[in-house]
């Protein structure tokens, strides 16, 4: 286990200080994602994808679940994430990170913000739309191409 | 626009767990019997993992290792051992093919007993009706006061003349003895004979008569030593005997 967490503690714990912006509720969050991996190492299954992102995944879920002060929501077992086949590498999966971040830094802002409000603020749709006081069809709309966009980075 | 298309739109939403309400659980629903969308999400879920990914850089603080590793210190189970436990139930489905395999194979060897079984059974039945058939037959055929009764007993046979000669040819001494024989006409006389080993003509031996049990005993007739007998033989002859035997014999030595 302690070779796991020197491996991807940095991965959890940058996704759930992110999301929380307290590195106290990010050691939270990183303490217990591990001891969920700990307690119930076959939640992890190998064909759902590989251990390092699934653990970002996990560590996303688990810190909105806190940020919104709700009990955990995603079944650890249901996360499946299909990597490509040429991301399963380290040095791909950088790469491939880096054209994300690129990507994001390229796209309009009102996209990205959506994307970010979804994703690391956990917002559902109706709550950005009433946040930022567009239409639900427009938050929709951007979420989806804020997406599309990164899927294009990522496959250029 | 297809459903796909329809809830493609919503699948990025449902990665990001932005989506709510009906569309929600509609999309639940679809996802349950729509591999390509599952497949969608996976890849969407993909992305996601990438986004997240981006915010690497900050390390946590030393002390989050230590809590850790105190943690699991106080929950003394070993990765090892619950993955290898993973590992066992994975083979579960396998071993219980396998077990189910064999338990069919086993069910199917004794159905076929089973049908051995039953084809002997009937075999036997068959042959225990035709026993009782045959009974039931037998039963009347000893009830039915129709039925004739013959009792049979050995039939009366006229037991057979019998003689036994014992000779010694070196002094001529010569014993005979005879049962069962014929009552005699009046007139009539048994004679002994002795059918010499040389020579055919047969030598007179002894006249007798026997009881009224057809009994009849010889003993020491003269006879001339020194003749070798081939055998004995039993004649009727007139009174007083004859030189020559009267063919039928009634006994010849075998």
């Amino acid at each position: 286990m302690a070779e796991l967490y020197d491996r991807y503690a940095a991965v959890v714990y940058s996704v759930a200080l992110r999301v929380l912006a307290d590195t106290g509720a990010a050691e939270d969050v990183l303490q217990e994602v591990f001891m969920q991996l700990w307690r119930h190492p076959a939640s992890f299954d190998a064909r759902r994808g590989s251990l390092g992102p699934w653990l970002a995944v996990i560590a996303r879920h688990r810190a909105i679940d806190v940020l919104r002060k709700r009990r955990p929501q995603t079944d650890l077992e249901d996360v499946v994430i299909a990597i490509e086949a040429d991301l399963e590498g380290k040095a791909e999966r950088s790469r491939a990170v880096e054209k994300i971040r690129a990507s994001l830094h390229a796209m309009p802002d009102n996209q990205r913000k959506a994307l970010e409000m979804a994703f690391f603020e956990g917002m559902t749709h109706t709550e950005i739309a009433a946040q930022t006081g567009e239409p639900l069809g427009t938050v929709k709309t951007r979420i989806r191409a804020a997406l599309v966009t990164l899927r294009r980075a990522l496959n250029a | 626009m297809t459903a796909h298309e329809q809830f493609a739109e919503d699948l990025a939403l449902y990665a990001l767990g932005s989506l709510e309400g009906e569309a929600a659980v509609a999309l639940d629903l679809h996802l349950e019997e729509c591999a390509a969308c599952r497949q969608e999400l996976a890849r969407l879920q993909g992305d996601m993992a990438l986004l997240a990914l981006t915010t690497s850089g900050p390390t946590p603080p030393q002390r989050a290792r230590q809590r850790l590793l105190k943690a699991i210190g106080h929950e003394p189970r070993s990765l090892r051992t619950v993955f290898m436990r993973r590992r066992w139930w994975t083979l579960a489905p396998v071993f219980a093919s396998l077990v189910l395999a064999i338990f069919s194979i086993l069910l199917w060897r004794e159905n076929a007993r089973q049908r051995d079984r039953i084809e002997a059974l009937r075999g036997d039945a068959a042959r225990n009706q035709g026993t009782f058939e045959e009974a039931k037959h037998l039963l009347a055929l000893l009830t039915d006061p129709s039925a004739m009764h013959v009792t049979l007993v050995a039939a009366p046979s006229k037991p057979q003349p019998t003689g036994k000669a014992i000779y010694m040819p070196g002094n001529g001494a010569l014993m005979f003895m005879a049962s069962n024989l014929a009552p005699l006409a009046p007139q009539k006389t048994y004679e002994l004979w002795l059918v010499p080993m040389h020579g055919d003509k047969p030598m007179p031996a002894a006249m007798f008569k026997p009881d009224p049990n057809g009994n009849a005993m010889v003993m020491m007739p003269p006879m001339s030593p020194g003749v070798e007998a081939r055998t004995f033989a039993v004649t009727i002859e007139p009174e007083g005997g004859s030189v020559v035997p009267t063919m039928p014999p009634v006994l010849l030595g075998s």
